[in-house]
């Protein structure tokens, strides 16, 4: 085969993969360029995390706004110490704020909800949230049940 | 006794020895003498070991993709979970059977042809009478050879990956009636493309730098006879099939943080 003709096919054999890179990045995995833009981080204790992971969502009325960084044992507390990045154009979260771990459907991933207080001043970068509701683990909720029949 | 012990040592200094080769064969022709200069051998290359075993990995991958979309919809629909289908799939293929399935194909397709044509390059005494014109073997017939197949196994890899999906979702959407609004946004929600996309991409450049180094090193280290290249030929698709498996555990423990 002439070589012009081998150098057209494997320019547009390099450029499929690279189309086929975009397709992977936009339509199957969602990238989003924006999500790196900028961020700042939150800290929540929290007496049980039951099954929070990393990469867990944090969303305020539904709407993802950052997500968990880090999630640690505090011994000085025994508590579980969360670290969440928020998008930093999400920056007029009250102090008084609630954070919550709720679970998406019966038994999907769990996730970090915040409800907003009424105080005027806004969380800052390395702020902590005192205001946190544990997460609800669902044996304890039917041990409870079960103890109120009875 | 000492006769196995004399086998013993035979064999472990002929695998050294073999070894020894291939490492310098390598070293030679990729870092002594960057032979990118000569873009169009390198072209004509990926045309050959690239575009030729596209047929094969497209129809592949396509099978492959349907194949999990039926299987996985069967498993899912019994905990009323379908809609995690495209999830499924999509990181099964991005994350494992794409780099890995495809690889096995290119060794296959491609890997065997190099070593096949070099060989006889070798028997016929080709490789020999280019170095007494003063052409450098490595630099001419080898070097070309595995950057093409550096570049060409990930973008077989990365379109074996999305004919798969588009596989999956012909048949799980199209056919056995997934929501399709459910099944790409929970794949866009849990696919993550630097933490599974761009691992299952260094998987396949690994790959793609071990089947071409397998294949060029067993031409080039041919017995120069008819069987001697039939029996290269063959341990070219079987190390590198074993070398991908092997290699593709040992990547996938060191980078998804088990």
């Amino acid at each position: 085969m002439q070589m012009r003709t081998i150098e057209i096919v494997v320019g547009a054999f390099m450029l499929a993969g690279l189309i086929s890179l975009a397709i992977l990045a936009t339509r199957i995995s969602g990238f989003n360029v924006n999500s790196e833009a900028g961020s700042y981080t939150v800290y929540a204790s929290f007496e049980n995390v039951g099954g929070l992971v990393v990469r867990s969502k944090v969303s305020i009325a539904g709407v993802e706004v950052g997500q968990i960084t880090e999630i640690t044992y505090d011994k000085n507390n025994y508590d579980a110490r969360v670290k969440m990045e928020i998008d930093s154009d999400v920056d007029n979260i009250s102090v008084d704020s609630t954070a919550s771990i709720l679970t998406e459907g019966l038994i999907g991933g769990k996730y970090v909800g915040l409800s907003i207080g009424a105080e005027e001043d806004f969380l800052g970068n390395g702020d902590e949230i005192f205001d946190t509701q544990s997460a609800i683990v669902l044996e304890e909720l039917i041990g409870q049940f079960l103890l109120n029949q009875f | 006794m000492l006769g196995r012990l004399r086998n013993l040592g035979h064999y472990s200094l002929d695998l050294f020895a073999t070894l020894g080769r291939a490492g310098r064969l390598w070293w030679l022709a990729i870092f002594r003498r960057p032979s990118l200069g000569n873009v169009s051998l390198v072209v004509n290359q990926i045309y050959r070991l690239g575009v030729l075993s596209l047929v094969i990995t497209v129809m592949s991958g396509f099978s492959i993709g349907a194949v999990l979309a039926l299987q996985g919809y069967n498993q899912l629909v019994k905990y009323g979970s379908e809609s995690a289908l495209g999830l499924g799939v999509a990181l099964v293929l991005v994350m494992e059977i794409g780099p890995v399935v495809s690889a096995l194909l290119f060794a296959g397709r491609a890997g065997s042809a190099v070593t096949a044509e070099i060989g006889l390059m070798k028997t016929t005494e080709q490789l020999a009478s280019m170095e007494m014109m003063g052409v450098d073997p490595l630099r001419r017939i080898v070097a070309p050879r595995l950057w093409a197949g550096f570049f060409a196994l990930p973008i077989l890899a990365l379109m074996f990956s999305v004919v798969g999906i588009w596989g999956a979702a012909v048949i799980g959407v199209e056919w056995l009636g997934v929501h399709e609004g459910a099944f790409w946004s929970t794949m866009q929600e849990g696919v993550d493309f630097v933490h599974h996309v761009m691992k299952g991409v260094i998987k396949s450049v690994v790959f793609g730098l071990v089947v071409t180094w397998i294949a060029v090193f067993q031409g080039y280290d041919a017995v120069p006879t008819s069987e001697g290249i039939a029996a290269a030929t063959t341990r070219t698709v079987v190390f590198s099939s074993v070398a991908v498996l092997v290699l593709d555990f040992f990547l996938t423990l060191t980078m998804f943080n088990f």
